[in-house]
């Protein structure tokens, strides 16, 4: 196939038409609205950096803006921590291991809507019992305060996606050779210089990858955020998608939720290109 | 690792697992429940077997018509974005020049970008246009699918040689003949993995739904969830046999297909 010739382009037409119209052009169209008055019909007249000059006096963007840094800063290690342990317990040789790939994954074949939802049961109702059951006042009220919608989110989102991240680890799990690992038993090492010296090393490439992973979920959050705690109490849990979202089709503020919303795409790709550079520059060092 | 282990860790492993079932089944007990009893203890067994809830939610959320909504909007979008993604990875696969690197890369580019920094002009132009709901709704998956499902397939088709294109060239075949009849068999396995990909998102996907869709009786399961949940916040018997009612699908696919859907994640995210 040539560029010239007509297939090329009628095999990429309709992605790529389907990729300017929903992507590209909102995209480019967004940013150019993001310094008029825009109100989702017209826009009468240009305000220059008027809305984002708001953003930085906005507080409850700013606030969403740092829970979510906080949420998934902390997120990003449970879920790493848990996916890495999962995986390294459903490798080692026991009998149950399938059934437990089985379970642990599972959660991630549900909507994080209908997991928020049941999570909100779980928080408020069988939290509240068990802590009467076995007498622990801190188990209850949970979801009604700042600081417990902040670990019911956590909780949910480590619950949620570790088992994802398990997968990707068991993948590089399996390709590391039976030998080495026997070699290294042979030569004297223990269990944990084996993990620390033989398989860490040669699962850090799994890092890149469930690195982005779990910053990309845990970052543009929405649909967890919405059905566990939905912003609240008083929007103390609301994360930057929702308060986007809220700014646009609650408010109606369009240009300025749409300036907001710039802001986000800057930070998000930042944040991607930075860290895919850290982890391309420690592959090569190891 | 040697024998000891295995004992503690199998025990260990047992007790997580059904840790990470407790939700379920809490959730599963209590949509068995009436008010009363949940409201007096969540975490005892029911009193007596009744599927109340379960007759009054299946009627609530209008089931069966949601559930081939979800079914319709899923399949034709992944069916679109199957084929649409690998026509494109192909052609950009077999023509090496500037362009398709630049075209490659735009596609790659465009996965960085947020959906909630394009949906608002994309929703008041779509709306604008009225192409809003069902055609354009599958549309829109297409845009935002297209980007992971043609580097999938790029990765794919990289490695399939080029002289099986020349030999059926040769044989009079045109482009779009080799395509379909030599091309797209051989990429399957790749093909099972975008399918698998797209389903699991587009099927429980909310907040596009929620934008896009504005015509009564045409929700998905996430979106008429949305509303239900809405309606019945405090009477949780009827809101968890909901929950479940939604669920049923998934997991009755994955008891089916768990080892292609776990490889198909696994390779999905690997590549």
């Amino acid at each position: 196939m040539r560029i010239r010739e007509w297939s090329y382009w009628l095999f990429l037409m309709p992605v790529l038409a389907a990729l300017v119209l929903v992507v590209i052009a909102p995209l480019l169209l967004g940013i150019y609205y993001s310094f008029t008055d825009w109100n989702g019909i017209q826009a009468t007249g240009f305000v220059g950096l008027a809305n984002y000059k708001a953003i930085f006096q906005d507080e409850r963007f700013l606030n969403s803006l740092w829970f979510t840094a906080k949420f998934s800063i902390v997120s990003i290690v449970l879920i790493n921590v848990i996916g890495l342990s999962l995986a390294l317990l459903v490798t080692a040789k026991l009998k149950t291991n399938k059934l437990m790939r089985t379970i642990f994954f599972m959660p991630n074949l549900i909507g994080g809507l209908i997991l928020g939802f049941i999570w909100q049961f779980i928080f408020t109702k069988a939290f509240a019992g068990f802590g009467s059951l076995v007498g622990l006042e801190s188990l209850k009220g949970w979801l009604s305060t700042p600081s417990t919608g902040f670990w019911g989110l956590v909780i949910l989102m480590s619950w949620q996606m570790a088992g994802y991240i398990m997968v990707i680890y068991i993948a590089y799990l399996e390709g590391i050779s039976k030998e080495l690992i026997e070699a290294a038993e042979i030569d004297g090492a223990n269990a944990f210089q084996r993990f620390w010296h033989v398989i860490f090393p040669l699962v850090a490439p799994a890092f890149t990858v469930s690195m982005f992973l779990t910053l990309s979920n845990t970052f543009k959050l929405y649909d967890q955020n919405l059905s566990l705690t939905g912003g609240g109490p008083y929007d103390s849990t609301q994360m930057v998608a929702m308060e986007i979202f809220n700014t646009a089709f609650k408010q109606y503020d369009m240009a300025y939720a749409q300036s907001k919303a710039v802001i986000f795409f800057i930070i998000v790709a930042v944040i991607a290109l930075v860290q895919v550079y850290i982890n391309k520059k420690r592959e090569v060092e190891m | 690792m040697r024998k000891k282990y295995l004992i503690p860790l199998e025990v260990i492993g047992i007790f997580l697992a059904l840790l990470w079932l407790a939700p379920f089944y809490l959730m599963i007990v209590n949509s068995l429940k009436t008010k009363r009893e949940i409201f007096e203890d969540t975490l005892k067994p029911p009193s007596h077997l009744t599927f109340d809830n379960y007759i009054a939610a299946f009627k609530e959320l209008d089931f069966l018509k949601t559930f081939g909504n979800s079914l319709l909007i899923t399949g034709a979008s992944v069916l679109i974005i199957i084929i649409f993604s690998a026509m494109a990875a192909y052609a950009l696969s077999r023509t090496k020049s500037k362009v398709s690197t630049i075209i490659f890369f735009i596609f790659v580019a465009a996965m960085l970008i947020p959906f909630q920094s394009v949906m608002i002009p994309l929703v008041t132009i779509f709306g604008k246009f009225e192409m809003l709901n069902r055609g354009g709704l599958i549309f829109m998956y297409l845009g935002f699918g297209a980007s992971l499902s043609i580097f999938l397939y790029h990765g794919a088709l990289n490695s399939i040689p080029k002289s099986l294109d020349e030999a059926a060239t040769i044989d009079g075949a045109n482009k779009f003949q080799i395509f379909w009849h030599i091309i797209f068999p051989i990429l399957k396995p790749i093909t099972v993995t975008v399918a698998i990909l797209n389903t699991i998102w587009i099927w429980n996907d909310y907040l596009l739904p929620s934008l896009v869709i504005n015509q009564q009786g045409m929700e998905t399961i996430p979106l008429k969830m949305f509303f239900f949940f809405g309606e019945y916040t405090k009477q949780w018997h009827l809101a968890l046999a909901g929950l479940t009612i939604a669920i049923i699908p998934v997991i009755i696919l994955y008891f089916f297909a768990q080892r292609e859907i776990i490889k198909g994640v696994s390779e999905g995210a690997v590549k």
